[in-house]
């Protein structure tokens, strides 16, 4: 069975498909508690599907962009569940997942956006079922389009986004479909940071007195 | 020995990713990767820094505790991981990972208090504990004297640094003296050429007025400040600042208030050990000293070696085998990092 996850947006979201479907699906309520969430959501698909870990044969993961804090927390629990099940572990974008279920949903060309904070989205452009651009970080000005933009990003940010339409957060539903039909490209459990993390060097010393 | 329970451990509260493997009292593996260097052009730990270097060292570490243990995961028979305190974002990268061990090989987990396992460790090297004992803790991060009554479930809390850790005032004034960071080992080295007795800086609430309310509290902001003065002072005049005097002044001065206050305080409790840990334990003048002084007044002091000083995950395989060997209960899966875990609650 092929346990999915992904924690790239302020939500957790577990699903285990057993090679057909979808067989248990978990979603947080509670925001940014990735840490405490995770583990219980997998532990409530396994249960409700009356598996139980040695049942898992592989492990998808979300790579983000999003958050690292919570992106870290799904990508260091899918590599660790790997390496302990002796399992292969399979990354893939957080904004395929959404650009998935819109594409079911009956959309063709539009971009996916979603919160990046600092008042910046995660973006990513899409034709013919393909990522065709992105992701990158940008502002929203930056990224105004007229286009259908799908996820919580183009909710936040009307001015930019006028038409939104599809799925607010990904799904591991959908990003459990995603592996087991391979419709988008496969990636290595790496976080998609985007970002260089916020530090200034040390400069010469500063006076006390 | 063989039917005691194999605990694993993992450790990243700050910079040092530790998964340490031991049976029983015995330990098996300490694997350590540090992110160290990727923190001394900045001068401190960067907390996304750190955080980032944690998940891509996770694995690759487990792996070398295995080897060296020569265990596989699936023989392991409980997880421990530090849930605080520390870095909220470094924190929850190994308790993610413990959880993923705990639900994949259907083990109990163990959240403990970083503090407690620092004193845990020493089981590894010098043998069960004596009950009450006195630790005091001094690295980059923490400052503290603590009664243990018992390291799995009675630790309280007597005295902490009231401004900076004491491994923080070593990396500030190492920074000062122009020593690489972490600053706690070059003074340490730097401090041996020096004499101790050429500038007396001051010790932090050690006078009279304040021993009232502050008698087993520690304070090194003053003496960092103090230190940064005398220096510019010096520089100012043109004269060359004697970099081995100033460490060594300074050594002297962190090391007499450490050790006079944890003396003071074992004996107001009645305990006859004091037990010594953090990365500042592996300095060579606060063994000495603290050795030297406990002896005058027939109080023994422990230290582990210093590989078990700093952060590693054998000292929190050490607190995890002994709470399965004192029967407790283990935590759930929805235990939270808690990057301010109080110091006497030692599980979560
Ligand atoms: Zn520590």
């Amino acid at each position: 069975m092929l346990l999915a996850f992904d924690t790239a947006t302020p939500h957790v979201t577990v699903a285990l498909h057993d090679g057909e479907r979808v067989v248990a699906e978990y979603a947080s309520t509670e925001s940014m508690r990735h840490g405490e969430m995770l583990a219980p959501g997998i532990a409530d698909v396994l249960a409700r599907a009356g598996a139980n870990s040695r049942d898992v044969t592989a492990v998808a993961v979300g790579v983000g962009p999003g958050p690292f804090t919570g992106l870290r927390v799904g990508l260091v629990t899918a590599r660790t569940m790997a390496l302990a099940l002796g399992i292969p572990v399979y990354g893939v974008c957080s904004l395929d997942v959404l650009a998935a279920e819109a594409i079911d949903g009956g959309l063709d060309e539009f971009v996916v956006a979603t919160d990046a904070r600092r008042k910046e989205v995660y973006l990513a452009t899409y034709a013919d079922g393909l990522r065709t651009e992105g992701p990158v970080v940008v502002k929203p000005a930056d990224a105004a389009t007229s286009v259908t933009a799908v996820g919580y990003g183009g909710l936040l940010y009307p001015e930019a986004f006028p038409n939104t339409a599809g799925p607010e957060h990904p799904r591991a539903a959908v990003l459990a479909q995603i592996v087991v039909a391979e419709r988008f490209e496969l990636l290595d459990p790496e976080p998609l940071y985007l970002r260089r993390p916020d530090a200034v060097e040390a400069h010469a010393r500063k006076k006390v007195s | 020995m063989s039917n005691e329970p194999l605990v694993l451990g993992i450790e990243t509260s700050c910079d040092e990713t530790g998964v340490g493997i031991v049976r029983g009292h015995t330990l098996l593996a300490d694997a350590v990767a540090s992110s160290v260097e990727e923190h001394a052009r900045f001068g401190g730990v960067v907390p996304e820094v750190a955080s980032r270097a944690h998940l891509e060292a996770m694995v690759p570490t487990l792996e070398r505790a295995c080897e060296t243990a020569g265990i596989a995961l699936s023989d392991v028979d409980a997880i421990a991981v530090t849930a605080g305190p520390g870095l909220a974002g470094a924190l929850l990268v190994g308790v993610a990972a413990a959880k993923a061990l705990a639900i994949s090989l259907d083990k109990p987990l163990y959240g403990v208090n970083h503090l407690s396992a620092h004193v845990a460790v020493d089981q590894l090297e010098h043998g069960p504990l004596p009950d009450p004992c006195l630790a005091l803790l001094v690295s980059g991060g923490h400052s503290s004297l603590l009664r243990v009554d018992d390291v799995t479930s009675s630790v309280t809390p007597l005295g902490a640094t009231i401004d900076d850790a004491a491994g923080e005032a070593f990396d500030k004034v190492a920074r000062l003296l122009g020593l690489p960071f972490p600053g706690g080992p070059h003074i340490d080295r730097v401090a041996r050429e020096g004499n101790a007795v050429s500038i007396d800086f001051p010790r932090g609430l050690t006078a009279r007025r304040d021993l009232e309310r502050h008698r087993f509290d520690f304070s090194f902001s003053g003496l960092k400040t103090a230190v940064a003065r005398w220096v510019e002072a010096r520089e100012a005049s043109g004269e060359p600042v004697p970099v081995a005097d100033v460490a060594a002044a300074f050594q002297e001065a962190v090391v007499d208030v450490l050790t006079r206050k944890a003396i003071d305080a074992a004996v107001d409790q009645g305990i006859e050990d004091i037990l010594i840990g953090g990365g500042v334990a592996a300095n060579s003048r606060l063994r000495f000293l603290a050795t030297e002084r406990a002896a005058a007044k027939g109080i023994r002091v422990r230290v582990p070696r210093p590989g078990l000083c700093t952060d590693n995950g054998a000292m929190v395989a050490a607190l995890g085998s002994e709470m399965v060997a004192r029967g407790r209960v283990p935590s759930a899966l929805d235990l939270p990092a808690d990057s301010s875990m109080p110091v006497d609650r030692v599980q979560f």
